[in-house]
């Protein structure tokens, strides 16, 4: 039921893109998105096609895995989709029953669908090539000026790091305590909505208590190593900018030129 | 009447880079009233072939028969099979749930629709039947029970069912001495009652004490069958493909190797006594 979730997964190959400064990468991705809403003619989307292609052909990510991370959102781009197409007002084109096709929302439609995906994909392209454990020490290292002002960045990454790491255990034991209940009789498919909500309380308890006694068992493990937090850590990897990493500077520098090029003088 | 499966291959994560082939076509049949026990290490199959018995898994290819009927017969509902043949998963415990051992041990047969009569009468069959003291244990939540206690409940919550099979899979695993004697001392019961019990482990030891028949797999496949003692003669290829005997056949062997004349065909510790008692007098005859 959960296997063919592929956004956020880690896609764990060789690459330049894979090797790159987790930091950079999380910047990269923060300006790819701020160019995706900057863009406001359709031939331009072409230079973010041309970026997002060049990023993962040298991720060595299969193509397929990163079409395959817009299924879990296809409904939400069609929603958009449909409800601008028939929500804006301007020049009708074409008239079904009671609905409006109008020029404007066909363009605004469009728009909006391919922002969502190529939006999806491109954020898919950071998870898929960073393991969970460097996107956390990227975001830690990122937000470290803000402990000044009282920001526990240390203990965000933390809880985030455990988090992310808990995802795949939990799931593999929600498949496990449904198959247990199943050879119990339980039947979590048909019914009406209520009946089917009832159903999920064997699933839920058993999972909350699993999940309470696995926090305390490795709260209780980083006490016995002296976990004490963020002050005075230090850490196995020092992440350093190399010379791939200005590589990746200078095309990004590249590519937010370009798109920011055409949209002035376009 | 029997579980029977024909050719029966099963895949992991088909048509991914992932792909693996967890089962390989197995043909095997488990008559009722019969006590056989399915052996094989981490990842050889164990767990996949006995998700089949149940319908947990269905069959892609090949054929699982529940007393002769196809368990992809559309006519035939799963919850029939799920009630005739009992799963017991690893660790039960974990999947315990209600607030009482009463109301979580008849989780099951409420599922079945059955009477509230019929219930009681169930869950107090499966209770008495795992060795509890049902007005004693009844009302305690599930969760203040101990390790073995809370493993007796959770298999009562499958026996509830009145199963004509009972499946086990690693029933002793994280169990202390006295927990495991415990158990495996229920499970002998239960199959005196007349329940045809699967015993999947990779505890050597339980396994030689108690069942009458045994499946070897490795990578998917049935790798030898046969009666324990047979299966054991076998040590050398057992411990090739990641198994271990019982500790006795390796102090059979020994002894033999020393030159102590016995027969290294004993499984269980009152099997071995008495060979090497028998021996030590026939010395001493002499």
């Amino acid at each position: 039921m959960f296997k063919n979730i592929t956004i956020g997964q880690h896609y764990p190959v060789e690459s330049k893109i894979h090797n790159l400064d987790p930091r950079l990468k999380l910047v990269i991705t923060l300006l790819y998105i701020i160019t995706l809403f900057l863009i406001n003619k359709f031939p331009v989307y072409l230079v973010v096609v041309v970026f997002l292609v060049l990023v993962v052909k040298m991720s060595n990510v299969p193509v397929k895995m990163v079409i395959l991370g817009l299924r879990p959102i296809l409904i939400i781009i069609m929603v958009t989709f449909f409800i601008n197409l028939f929500m804006t007002a301007g020049e009708v084109i074409w008239q079904l029953g009671p609905l409006d096709i109008t020029r404007e929302g066909l363009r605004q439609a469009g728009f909006m669908a391919l922002r969502l995906m190529l939006l999806i994909m491109g954020t898919s392209m950071l998870t898929l090539t960073t393991s969970p454990i460097l996107l956390t020490d990227g975001i830690e290292s990122l937000l470290n000026p803000f402990k000044k002002i009282g920001l526990p960045a240390h203990e965000l990454a933390m809880m985030m790091t455990i988090a992310l790491r808990f995802i795949p255990t939990l799931m593999e034991e929600t498949e496990k305590i449904m198959q247990a209940q199943k050879a119990r009789g339980a039947d979590f498919e048909s019914g009406n909505l209520i009946k089917r909500a009832k159903s999920l309380v064997p699933l839920l308890v058993p999972l909350f208590v699993s999940s309470f006694r696995r926090a305390d068992d490795l709260a209780m493990a980083m006490e016995a190593r002296c976990y004490r937090g963020g002050e005075n850590r230090t850490r196995m990897r020092k992440l350093a900018i190399n010379k791939t990493d200005y590589g990746a500077m200078v095309i990004t520098a590249v590519y937010i030129a370009a798109v920011v090029g055409l949209r002035i003088f376009w | 009447m029997s579980i029977k499966t024909e050719k029966l291959s099963f895949y992991y994560s088909q048509g991914t880079p992932f792909e693996t082939k967890a089962l390989d076509e197995v043909s095997i049949e488990i008559e009722k009233g019969d006590f056989v026990g399915i052996i094989g290490h981490t990842g050889s199959g164990k767990s996949t072939l006995i998700q089949h018995f149940n319908g947990l898994i269905m069959p892609e290819e090949g054929i699982v028969k529940i007393d002769e009927r196809n368990i992809k017969d559309k006519d035939l509902k799963i919850k029939l099979i799920r009630q005739k043949v009992g799963l017991v998963f690893q660790y039960p415990e974990y999947q315990l749930f209600e607030e009482t051992v009463y109301k979580d041990v008849s989780y099951g047969p409420m599922n079945l629709d059955l009477d509230s009569a019929e219930i009681d009468r169930r869950v107090r069959y499966a209770l008495e039947l795992v060795g509890f003291n049902v007005d004693d244990i009844k009302d305690k939540s599930p969760f203040d029970l101990s390790g073995g206690q809370k493993r007796r409940v959770a298999i009562a919550g499958v026996l509830a069912m009145k199963p004509d099979y009972l499946v086990l899979d690693e029933p002793t695993a994280g169990l202390d001495p006295a927990g495991r004697n415990e158990i495996l001392s229920r499970i002998r019961q239960l199959h005196e009652s007349g329940i045809t019990i699967i015993l999947v482990s990779h505890s050597m030891e339980d396994v030689a004490r108690l069942v009458k028949y045994i499946y070897v797999m490795y990578k998917g496949k049935i790798h030898m069958e046969g009666d324990p003692h047979e299966i054991y003669k076998n040590s050398e290829e057992l411990k090739r493909i990641g198994l271990g005997v019982p500790q006795v056949v390796d102090v059979m062997k020994a002894l033999k190797e020393k030159g102590i004349d016995v027969d290294t065909n004993k499984l269980t510790v009152g099997e071995a006594t008495e060979e090497i008692l028998k021996v030590l007098r026939s010395r001493q005859d002499v």
